[in-house]
């Protein structure tokens, strides 16, 4: 019965864990329920990947309701990942989480915010499982919520401006991404992805329809901070608390990629996106100029979490040059970095979050001289910075590797020799950190600090462990993700 | 507001009718406009429209803040148990067809206990949002 019903419990799991961890009044129980829903989910996802990798297309149908009438989950290799990526980052995190947020959130508020973090990890697999355009808005709204919650539940006070901040950016977003599909349904009566994409062919010329597609594609950049609508992003990233920055930073933003791509290639197709509105010459200036000024913008920050912030949505535009050659080398790229870029900045922001335990800050001032203090944090943060750098053996590596091939496969080498420079721009900043960690005079405060428990390090070197695993056998990886861009190359989902 | 004899009374003889009116567009959600959001928000606007003209001391000793939170939970609960039942009696998620002895009346009973999770959800969220906002400057 359970193999059959792995979609709904893939959503449920997480909802049923939000609904009951606000119900029970102590915070390790609390805990426990929620570690309960991120493992169900988790089971999930491992069951159904590996069920689509078996080549099987999976189709839900909820309340008995057959597509396109009702509403149906589909799984294939795309969101199959993307749902591998969010439960396995889900069950890491909230690991993680036991401890870091009983030092940095309000003890009262401890099971209201495992409610919220549950309902944040429902909604981002919701996002990433359904195949109907209007239940994709409702989970937005539901992940998009449960996180203006947790980012605001930060210790610091400007966590709260912060969280408004995003409100008001994501609503922006959330409703031009229902304005784009409101319009999609008066144009063809229908809200099933796959149906949308079976009429979508005999409407490219309606105006509507590319009103349409101007404003999902302007909402989903504004949800996976696409420069320059990333504004959001930075400070709701350095005042969150430490576990949540590293819950939205390795998904949140890449489950928006993931609607990105569901909308370009399945709904409205590569030829109408690509071929028709060439949609590659204007992803591919905003990527770079992405990749470039952010990269830039990191190298001055002080506060580490806040450049690890603007390295992401660096990162996300490697992502999005990937999208914009609209070829199967440049999908494979974009879709392991999707998994990668997940790795790599949760286990930097892990690292960071038990430098936060011990010290209190991430200042770059207070992280003087704690390489002798916290040998085994401080050397997560530097493996998790060479992956973010692209050295070999690491994920970053392989994805970068895509990347260029994706590059050169078009002909653009400037393009291919910015990847290589930029990445030097990551050596810049993530030395810096470095420098200060093993060179610097320790503070006084740094000097009295002892080494983050186990049970911070423990998820944190899980991660690390996994972005050396699959930077030096990369075949699971490639192989999904090349099956991935295969399947969005070829139209139906 | 307590020395408002006309609000007062009106207040008195309002109440009764919107918690009634709130069931009726409850049950009358089956067949046309209504259902379980719109119940649940006039009946929240009867417990708000109660601590108004009462204050907020008199509704929260009524109806408790934690037994509002509850509400806004036990609702998602009600609305998910429905669904994990309907898959362990053979159906999907939400297949509210297969909980009861023939198809039509368990579409009738399924569709009535999800908008009831409905009702108590949106009315545990609208008073805790109520009684969140003002109640701010007191706990200060």
């Amino acid at each position: 019965m359970i193999a059959a019903h792995l979609p709904a419990i893939q959503v449920l799991g997480p909802l049923l864990a939000a609904a009951l961890c606000v119900l029970v009044p102590w915070k390790r129980v609390s805990w426990g329920i929620a570690m309960a829903g991120a493992v169900t989910a988790f089971g999930a996802a491992v069951g159904l990947l590996s069920r689509v990798l078996g080549g099987e297309d999976i189709r839900y149908a909820l309340g008995g309701w057959a597509a396109p009438w009702g509403i149906e989950y589909r799984v294939d290799a795309v969101n199959g990942l993307v749902l591998l990526i969010v439960a396995g980052i889900g069950v890491v995190v909230t690991l993680f989480a036991l401890t870091s947020v009983e030092r940095e959130v309000d003890e009262r508020r401890i099971p209201l915010f495992y409610g919220a973090w549950m309902l944040c990890l429902c909604g981002l697999l919701g996002i990433a499982i359904t195949g109907d355009a209007f239940n994709i808005f409702v989970f937005l709204e539901i992940s998009s919520l449960g996180t203006y919650a947790l980012i605001a539940m930060g210790s610091d006070r400007r966590a709260l401006v912060s969280a408004f901040r995003y409100l008001i950016m994501g609503s922006i977003g959330a409703s031009f991404i229902v304005i784009g599909i409101g319009l999609l349904y008066v144009e063809t009566g229908t809200l099933n992805l796959a149906d949308l994409a079976e009429r979508l062919p005999a409407l490219y010329g309606e105006r509507t329809v590319l009103v349409a597609f101007a404003f999902l594609t302007v909402g989903t950049s504004l949800k996976l901070a696409l420069f320059p609508l990333h504004v959001w992003l930075p400070d709701a990233y350095a005042f969150a608390p430490s576990a949540v920055t590293g819950l939205i930073a390795a998904t949140s933003t890449k489950v928006a990629v993931y609607v990105l791509l569901r909308f370009f290639f399945t709904v409205f197709g590569v030829t109408y996106s690509f071929g028709e509105l060439s949609l590659g010459m204007w992803l591919l200036p905003l990527a770079l100029v992405a990749i470039f000024t952010m990269s830039l913008v990191a190298i001055f920050q002080r506060n580490i979490k806040r450049m690890l912030a603007y390295s992401s949505v660096a990162q996300i535009g490697y992502i999005i040059l990937g999208i914009s050659f609209a070829s199967v080398t440049g999908l494979t790229a974009a879709t392991l970095h999707l998994f990668n870029h997940a790795l790599m900045k949760g286990a930097l922001f892990l690292a960071l979050g038990c430098v936060m335990y011990r010290v209190g800050s991430v200042h770059i001032d207070a992280l003087r001289g704690l390489g002798r203090r916290m040998p085994w944090t401080m050397a997560a943060f530097t493996a998790g910075g060479l992956s973010l750098i692209g050295v070999p053996l690491t994920v970053g590596f392989v994805s970068k590797w895509y990347l260029v091939l994706g590059a050169l496969e078009q002909g653009m080498w400037p393009v291919a020799a910015l990847v290589l420079v930029t990445s030097t721009l990551a050596v810049v900043y993530i030395w810096r950190v470095v420098e200060a960690v093993y060179f610097g005079e320790p503070s006084a405060r740094a000097d009295s600090v002892s080494e983050a428990p186990l049970r911070l390090l423990v998820p944190t070197w899980a991660l690390i462990a996994a972005n050396l695993y699959f930077g030096i056998d990369a075949s699971l990886t490639t192989n999904v993700a090349g099956q991935a861009a295969r399947a969005l190359l070829g139209g139906a989902p | 507001m307590r020395d408002q004899i006309i609000l007062r009374i009106a207040a008195k003889i309002l109440i009764g009718p919107i918690f009634l009116f709130a069931l009726y567009v409850q049950f009358h959600g089956d067949y046309g406009p209504g259902g379980g959001f719109q119940a649940g928000v006039i009946f929240a606007a009867g417990v708000i429209l109660y601590a108004l003209v009462f204050g907020l001391d008199r509704a929260r000793a009524v109806i408790p803040t934690a037994i509002v939170t509850w509400c806004g939970t036990l609702g998602v609960l009600i609305f998910a148990g429905v669904g994990v039942a309907a898959m362990f009696m053979g159906g999907n998620f939400l297949d509210y067809g297969v909980l009861l002895y023939d198809a039509e009346h368990a579409q009738h009973i399924g569709i009535l206990l999800v908008e009831a999770g409905v009702l108590v959800t949106v009315f545990g969220v609208m008073v805790t949002l109520f009684y969140s906002f003002a109640g701010r400057r007191r706990s200060r």
